[in-house]
């Protein structure tokens, strides 16, 4: 094994080890607002914190440094994932935590660009997303900057016409610095997607709409690391070429087995022996997955 | 990057030998209108790098093809997508810079209006939305072309700031004079057919409206192209002796209020004049005025009631609707005419007989 694995073997743990511990946070979170989206949270929870912890450029103590990467969540009801994460990389205080969703919180159950640090984008409505990604891709190009965009979409949300509407400006464009993650965790509030709407072939679809489109396990980090490279390997190699969109196959609720898989828990509350329940479960993430990362 | 649309340095298109004299393209459609932004954002944009402009397919018609030809790199072309459009335009807001975007008003604040509220008042950024062709001016494009609730629509959102230039002078004394501002504007614009009411941009004061005319009997308080007709109104009225003051209420959001109270109180009556519904607009607007500064001056809205406007041509439904300078001048006279009237003189001033009296001489047989 050369050096350089080595280390991304260390890396992909590390990466693990923050993925449990920010479900764990996740779960203190909801407990103040007493209400979670534990599904669409815990579906994406690989994706933030790979992208927080292993790919993004950005500044705690300088959250609208120019030449920072930007992120987008298109699916803004994830966000109780994202805030321990900020909060972890030092772009507020814990404590702050802590007011989630009270009466006048910065902290939502929608992020709100204005108030949180480290938030690039309100978002709450779904559709938005990636015509906001393309204004910032096209923004930083303007400006000579290096910058990344990533958007992180849901695969319910690309119902929205409007994504196609950015998805074919996108390619058009050679937006090449924009990133889309799909979390394509199979469910939306109602049920599951391929009954309710389908979009799949997700990937082809993009693919017919211009864009390099590659599928990846989401809950895997040595996937989503090795998918990031690549991408920036092309943008590099080709500044005006396409933008890139990552299917990320992943599991709604993932963590907590008891609930995962099942739409019914988009919004829900796991209370008392439920939550003991559900920190056993996601303590036991990885266990074995790791093992196969190796 | 790949650019947007290829535009000519000189703006031109393909001409086709057309040989009657009454064939026309959409060159010749589009002719001896005037849009006054494409040329001052141009002008702004060689010493302002932040300013970008983005169009939606209605490059030419709206003469932002002026910026497209000048400034090719800062011109972003979105096709016929206006909701990703507006949402782009708040991303390149985010990094810096002022984006302008432009296409007709019902496609940018009707279609687009979920888009202003969310992606640029509630986050407030500074994208400047043009919406031309408001109002009923489309004519006989009809009702999926006209925009008669945008104002009553767009006041309502937080954060935004509303403007409405009643000719291209005014245009360009708005457009320059809020490039800094921190937050969203929508630019209300007519359809570029609209003769001159200010010579020199320096006749309009951005923190207040203008009195165009002066008379003391009754206010008319108009807004876009409506102030044109008004104008015409109170001409009429001093030929009958009639003093009226013409009112340019260029911005609508944050509403003049004081302004307007101060001023409906030197009058006997007040005549609020739109190219909108009377349902939340401009009337509505200076009726809350009024009544928050207890001036008890009767006012009548004048403009489209709760319905949809007929097809047919713009100056032709001016008309139909009370809406040229001689039917507002009628509505003013009968409101001074009024006996005892209330604070809000409700019912119409300008009747259905008077409708069925313009359509007898100008409309098809029903």
């Amino acid at each position: 094994m050369t050096e350089v694995l080595a280390a991304d073997r260390d890396v992909v743990s590390m990466l693990q080890d923050r993925s449990v511990e920010m479900r764990l946070a996740n779960l203190r979170l909801v407990e103040t607002a007493g209400s979670g989206h534990y599904g669409p949270c815990f579906s994406c929870m690989e994706i933030m914190v790979s992208l927080y912890y292993g790919l993004l450029r950005v500044r705690p103590d300088e959250p609208a440094w120019p030449d920072r990467d930007r992120f987008v969540l298109g699916k803004g009801h994830a966000c109780s994932a994202l805030y321990p994460i900020l909060a972890d990389l030092g772009f507020f205080p814990d404590a702050r935590l802590e007011t989630f969703t009270r009466l006048g919180s910065m902290l939502g159950d929608h992020p709100d660009m204005r108030k949180i640090p480290g938030i690039d984008f309100s978002s709450g409505s779904l559709g938005h997303g990636l015509s906001i990604g393309t204004g910032m891709a096209d923004g930083v190009r303007l400006a000579g900057r290096d910058s990344r965009v990533v958007v992180l979409l849901g695969d319910g949300e690309l119902n929205e016409g409007q994504v196609w509407e950015a998805a074919a400006y996108a390619s058009h464009r050679g937006l090449s610095n924009l990133l889309a993650i799909v979390d394509a965790n199979k469910v939306s509030v109602d049920g599951a997607t391929a009954d309710l709407l389908s979009f799949e072939p997700i990937d082809r679809r993009f693919a017919a709409f211009g864009w390099v489109a590659q599928r990846v396990d989401g809950h895997s980090h040595t996937a989503l690391l090795a998918a990031y490279r690549e991408f920036d390997d092309r943008r590099a190699a080709e500044p005006d070429g396409p933008p890139t969109v990552l299917v990320a196959d992943t599991v709604a609720g993932k963590g907590i087995d008891f609930i995962e898989g099942m739409a019914e828990w988009h919004v829900g509350y796991l209370g008392g022996v439920d939550r003991e329940r559900a920190i056993a479960s996601i303590r036991r993430m990885f266990t074995n997955e790791s093992q196969e990362d190796r | 990057m790949r650019t947007a649309m290829a535009i000519a340095p000189d703006g031109a298109r393909n001409a086709a030998d057309l040989r009657d004299p009454a064939s026309f393209d959409h060159v010749g459609r589009d002719a001896g209108a005037t849009f006054a932004a494409g040329g001052v954002l141009a002008d702004l944009a060689d010493h302002d790098s932040r300013i970008v402009v983005g169009c939606a397919d209605l490059t030419y018609v709206t003469r932002l093809a002026t910026f497209g030809a000048r400034h090719p790199d800062r011109f972003l072309y979105y096709g016929i997508s206006e909701r990703n459009m507006i949402g782009a335009a708040a991303g390149l807001a985010t990094t810096g810079l002022i984006p302008y975007v432009c296409t007709f008003a019902c496609f940018s604040a009707i279609l687009g209006y979920e888009n202003f509220r969310t992606d640029l008042a509630y986050p407030r950024l500074p994208v400047r939305v043009l919406g031309t062709h408001a109002g009923i001016s489309m004519g006989f494009f009809g009702t999926s072309h006209h925009a008669t609730e945008d104002i009553a629509a767009l006041r309502a959102v937080a954060n935004l700031t509303v403007l409405s230039p009643c000719d291209p002078v005014a245009t360009e004394a708005l457009l320059r004079g809020t490039v800094d501002h921190d937050g969203p504007i929508y630019f209300r614009v007519g359809r570029g057919r609209e003769t001159a009411v200010y010579q020199t941009v320096d006749q309009l004061r951005l923190d207040r409206p203008t009195v165009l005319a002066r008379g003391d009997d009754v206010l008319l308080v108009a807004t876009g192209v409506m102030v044109q007709e008004c104008l015409a109104a109170a001409e009429a009225l001093r030929a009958d002796g009639i003093g009226a003051s013409v009112l340019d209420v260029h911005t609508l959001k944050p509403f003049p209020g004081e302004a307007v109270a101060e001023l409906a109180a030197a009058h006997r009556a007040v005549v609020t004049v739109e190219e909108h519904t009377v349902e939340g607009g401009l009337g509505t607007m200076t009726v809350e005025a009024l009544a928050a500064a207890g001036v008890a001056t009767p006012v009548h809205k004048h403009g489209l009631r709760d319905e949809y406007a007929l097809v047919g041509p713009p100056t032709h439904l001016y008309r139909y609707y009370g809406l040229s300078g001689d039917g507002i001048a009628t509505v003013a006279r009968r409101l001074l005419d009024r006996k005892s009237p209330t604070p809000l003189v409700a019912d119409p001033l300008w009747t259905d007989q008077d409708r069925a009296d313009v359509y007898a001489r100008l409309g098809v047989p029903r």
